[in-house]
This record gives C-alpha cells, sequence and structure tokens, in this order.
C-alpha cells in the first residue's frame, strides 16, 4: 500500500469523523461522503502493489490484484444509492421542521429531567 | 440440495420483482406476499431437516467454486435461524396485512418487505466476508425505506439517526473487510480460517475486535446502542416488531458467526462477557425509566443481546447452544410484545402509560397474549424464555464464570418488574382514554400464533437444545466447516 493512498485515506476518516460529529445535516451528509470514499481507498490499498493492470499475462509479467478493484465497484455503487437517499431525506426532513439541524431525542431528555427533578 | 440453499434467496427477491409489477393490485400483493412467506417457512424448515440429517450444505454461485466464488452455506445455526425468522416474518406480514394500514399508506410495503427478507436470508447463509457486507445493505436499505416511508416531523429526527448511525456502521465494516483483505488476501469465511493462523496474534486480535464493533453496533450492545431506543418505536408497528425480532438478531448472528470461525478462543473472552453484563443492566435500567410501551420493550432488545453475547463469551459449546437457543426464543417473543403493544395502541390510541388502561377489561384476548410472552421475555419457567436462560446460566457455571450469571439473574428480576409495570398500566386498572377501535381478528390471529410458536419453543426445549448443541459444536469446529466449504 502506497504511503501517499494511506495518508489520503487516513485524512478523509479524519475530516468525515470531525463532520459527522456535527450538528447540521448537510455536514453529516458529506462527512459520510468522506468516510465511505476512506473505507474505498483502504480497501484499493489492500490490493498490493498499484501500477499493474488486472490481467494475467503469458509472460508472467506482475499484475494487480482484481478482486478488490470488484468490491470496490460494489462499494460505491452502494455508497451512491445510500447518499441519494439520505439525501432525499435530508430534504424531506427540512420540508417537515425548516431546520437542518439534528436534534435531541426530546422523549430521552424528558425522562433524563424526570430523574433529576425527582432525585 | 444446492437449489434448496438458494431458494430462501431466490423466493423473496422474485415475490418482491413480482410484487413491483403488481404495485396497483393492493389484493395481488397482499396474496403474493403471504404466499412467499410461506414458502419461504417451508423451505426454510426443509433444509434444517435435510441439513441436520446430512451435514452443512454448500452452494457455489455461478459454478465459481469457493475460495475463488461467492458461496452460500446452510450449516445447522444458518438453517435454525433461517426457520425462525421466516415464521416472525411470515407472522408479521399476515398482521400487518390484517392491521391494513401499512400497505396502503405506503404503496412500497410489500416489494421492500420481501427485500428485506432476501437481505436477511442472505446474511445468514453467506459464507463471504464482503457477501455479509452487502447482505447488511440489502437488509439495511430495506429498512431505511420501511422505518422513514411514513415518518411525518415529529419522526423524521429519530429515523435520520438510525439512518446515519446504519451508514457509518457500514463504513466501518467495509474498512474492516479491507483490513482483513490486505492481512490475509480472502474474503471467503473457510478461507479465511485458515489464512488468519498466520496472521501475527496482535494483528488478528484487532481485526477480531473491529469486527466485533461493528457487529455490535448493529447488534446494539453497550455502549453502542444508543440508536435503537431512539428509533426503533416511530415506526409502525408491525414494521418495529420485525426490526425488533429480526434486525439486531442478525448482527448477533455475524457476530456468533465470524467470533467463532475466525477469531476462535479458548478461554472466556472477559472483555465480551463485562460487554455482555453491562448490555443487560444498562438496557434493562434504561427500560424501567420509560414509560411508553414501545421505548420499553425498545430497551429491553438492547438488555437481552446480552444474554447472546454472554453465551458467546463462553466461548464453549453449552454457551454457544444455549445463545443459539435464547436467539430462537427472542426471535419469537420480542416479534410477539411489538404485535401485542400495537394492539394496545389500536385499541387505546396510544402506547403512553399514563394514558392507556383498563386493556383487559375491554380486550381480554390482547391481555391474554401479552402475559405468555411478557413472562418468557422475564424468564419464568414453564416458559420458553426460561429453556434459554437455564442453559445460559448452566453453561456460565460450567464454564466457572459465576459473576456475570449473577448479573444476568438480577437483570432478568429487573425485567419480571418492566413487564408487571406494563402489565399494571396498560391492561389493570379503570379503562381510561378512548375506545378507538377493536382489535382486528386477523392481527389477533397471528399475534396468537406466534405466542403459539413461543410455547411450543418451551415444549420441544429438550429437541431444541440438542439441535442448538449439534450447532454450537459445528461452530467451534472450524476445521470441519473449512472442509466442508473448500472441498466442495
Amino acid at each position: 500500500m502506497s504511503l501517499v493512498l494511506a495518508l489520503t485515506a487516513g485524512a478523509l476518516f479524519a475530516a468525515g469523523t470531525y463532520l459527522l460529529l456535527q450538528r447540521l445535516l448537510t455536514r453529516i451528509v458529506v462527512g459520510l461522503g468522506l468516510i465511505a470514499h476512506g473505507a474505498n481507498l483502504l480497501l484499493l490499498g489492500a490490493a498490493g502493489r498499484p501500477g499493474a493492470a488486472p490481467i494475467i499475462t503469458e509472460g508472467g509479467a506482475a499484475y494487480s490484484d482484481p478482486l478488490p478493484q470488484a468490491l470496490v465497484l460494489t462499494a460505491i455503487v452502494i455508497t451512491f444509492g445510500v447518499t441519494a437517499f439520505l439525501l432525499a431525506l435530508a430534504w424531506r426532513s427540512w420540508a417537515l421542521t425548516r431546520s437542518d439541524a439534528v436534534e435531541d431525542d426530546l422523549e430521552d431528555r424528558r425522562i433524563a429531567r424526570l430523574g433529576r427533578s425527582g432525585g | 440440495m444446492k437449489t434448496l440453499v438458494t431458494l430462501p434467496l431466490v423466493v423473496p427477491l422474485a415475490a418482491a420483482a413480482l410484487s413491483l409489477l403488481m404495485r396497483r393490485f393492493l389484493v395481488a400483493q397482499r396474496v403474493l406476499g403471504i404466499t412467499a412467506a410461506t414458502a419461504s417457512l417451508g423451505i426454510a424448515l426443509a433444509l434444517v431437516v435435510r441439513v441436520d440429517g446430512t451435514g452443512p450444505a454448500v452452494a457455489a454461485l455461478g459454478g465459481w467454486h469457493p475460495p475463488l466464488g461467492i458461496a452460500l452455506v446452510a450449516d445447522r445455526f444458518a438453517a435454525l435461524m433461517l426457520v425462525v425468522a421466516a415464521a416472525a416474518l411470515l407472522g408479521v406480514l399476515v398482521y400487518a396485512v390484517g392491521q391494513g394500514r401499512v400497505d396502503t399508506a405506503m404503496p412500497g410495503f410489500h416489494p421492500v418487505y420481501q427485500v428485506l427478507a432476501a437481505g436477511v436470508a442472505l446474511g445468514l447463509l453467506t459464507g463471504d466476508l464482503f457477501t455479509l457486507f452487502v447482505a447488511f445493505e440489502v437488509m439495511l436499505i430495506a429498512s431505511y425505506v420501511l422505518i422513514t416511508a411514513r415518518a411525518g416531523a415529529a419522526h423524521v429526527r429519530a429515523t435520520l439517526t438510525y439512518v446515519v448511525v446504519g451508514l457509518t456502521a457500514s463504513a466501518l465494516f467495509l474498512a474492516t473487510v479491507a483490513l482483513i483483505y490486505a492481512a490475509a488476501g480472502t474474503v471467503n469465511l473457510a478461507d479465511l480460517a485458515g489464512r488468519l493462523d498466520g496472521v501475527s496474534p496482535t494483528i488478528r486480535a484487532a481485526l477480531g475486535w473491529l469486527l466485533f464493533m461493528v457487529f455490535g453496533i448493529k447488534a446494539a450492545i453497550f455502549p453502542l446502542f444508543f440508536w435503537l431506543p431512539d428509533s426503533y418505536p416511530t415506526a409502525p408497528s408491525p414494521v418495529t416488531a420485525i426490526f425488533a425480532g429480526l434486525l439486531t438478531k442478525v448482527g448477533v448472528y455475524a457476530m456468533i458467526r465470524t467470533q467463532t470461525l475466525l477469531f476462535p478462543s479458548d478461554e472466556p473472552s472477559q472483555v465480551m462477557l463485562a460487554l455482555a453484563g453491562l448490555t443487560m443492566v444498562v438496557g434493562v435500567l434504561g427500560a424501567i425509566a420509560q414509560s411508553d410501551i414501545r421505548r420499553i420493550l425498545s430497551f429491553h432488545i438492547v438488555s437481552q443481546i446480552g444474554y447472546m453475547v454472554m453465551g458467546l463469551g463462553f466461548f464453549t459449546v453449552a454457551g454457544l447452544a444455549a445463545a443459539i437457543v435464547f436467539l430462537v426464543h427472542q426471535i419469537v417473543v420480542k416479534t410477539v410484545l411489538f404485535l401485542v403493544g400495537g394492539l394496545v395502541e389500536d385499541t387505546a390510541g396510544t402506547g403512553n402509560l399514563a394514558k392507556v388502561g383498563g386493556v383487559l377489561h375491554r380486550h381480554p384476548l390482547v391481555a391474554l397474549l401479552y402475559l405468555p410472552a411478557a413472562l418468557s421475555l422475564a424468564g419464568l419457567p414453564p416458559f420458553s424464555g426460561f429453556v434459554g436462560k437455564l442453559a445460559l446460566v448452566q453453561a456460565g457455571f460450567a464454564a466457572s464464570q459465576a459473576p456475570v450469571v449473577a448479573v444476568s439473574l438480577a437483570a432478568s428480576i429487573l425485567t419480571l418488574f418492566s413487564m408487571a409495570k406494563i402489565w399494571a398500566g396498560a391492561f389493570w386498572g379503570q379503562p381510561t382514554g378512548e375506545d378507538c377501535r377493536r382489535p382486528g381478528a386477523v392481527g389477533l390471529a397471528a399475534t396468537g400464533a406466534l405466542v403459539v410458536a413461543s410455547l411450543a419453543i418451551a415444549v420441544v426445549a429438550q429437541p431444541l437444545l440438542g439441535l442448538a448443541t449439534r450447532a454450537g459444536a459445528d461452530l467451534l469446529a472450524a476445521d470441519v466447516y473449512r472442509a466442508v466449504v473448500l472441498g466442495g
């Protein structure tokens, strides 16, 4: 795995995690996208030495491992689908509540207050 | 035999496609859905009988033999889980059709429900780590649609939490698959079991715990459970029931499968047992604090997951057998409890214990269905929960792990208290609130059938425990699994 690939994957995970911890839904969506890309790069990096075509030639020249590429393709398609779904959901959340912020669990807050006032 | 292994996957997918074509004909969709679910149950029963008789069955998809191609592997554990899952899926579908609200309000309900069934079946049968990831995605995307489709302004935030947590867990799962592939060079479970022996113990342990954490999010163990009691109660009652019955349990199944096959241990895992104990206690304490039937039951999902992780943590045949019996019991009983909760909400218009009361006087049948399921959840004899818990306690003492067994018994008593709280709040007392509508006969019958199934688990406890013990022995004999899959 090349160092550049590893560092890029790490940076994507870090930035994605930071964005995921925000309140605003749009940032969460972007964060999830970054984390998914990080995972894809990691999978690509797992293939071993890069640069060659994933084809076995007669001469026995070096070739790349084709399996991670197939796995990454599948993962990209899945990520694409769920991101589109999440964007639709974010839009509906905004249409219903006119707010982009993800709020607390109200019932849970109520129960917690109950505990404080009782004790 | 190979056809029998692929059928649990093919039937629901074909039904989903056909159902999509018939989207204007609700009655045809309903007939098709129930037919497919019944057929799936029959296939699963045939599979478990065959597999128990002649050993694990392997189907190499597309004729590509493992480790190159994707293999579907049906061993005793997978086949048994398939039967219980199919029974729960059928029961809930009949209930939903009888209630007649979910599928009229949500046009895509039937196709999506069948896709969910296919995802569950693929997750149980797959012999490939990446296909397991795909199976979880299929299952979760179907669940995202089911949970969000009717969410109004009050619930849209909770469903967002569910989707975001699900997606994060999936990304972590993918990253873990990448790391495992980098370390071992394969994603076939049977092949991995052999190749991981060549990986350094430190890296192997790290990969094991990463995978444990990923499935821990899906199964909602402490401290990764917070999303579950928040989001599950917001869906329509049949949807919540099938989520509660199946989704977290598939996470537990994947956890048991991967930990026993890829990261086996000769001695009990103290970390897992500690997490199991905390899951039981925190879950049940959370349940006691709540005042809404569905939220109480949702916290109990978390609490009960702890018992299964405890069975896994012993790493003995007896422990795994007990975990499997408990898993079977939980799928049925949790589904029943949420269905009864739905019936109470139907009759009283709310599930809030402060507002609902006296259901026993108005609708004694609903109370009759609640009682055996609730006592079973608490683990009272002679119900199915007692069988599972007794097996777990015996396995715990046999593995000399008395502390976690004591914790599990204490959590059981608190579970009983919490079940009694629902009984006292919703069923006893003067009928309060308006009497909205009578519970439908079909809904009552479907719930009743599942109650009978849970009672049957207690009646056939000895043969079931025998089957579970053979399944547990299979799980710990990784060499046999490898030989069957790679040799086939």
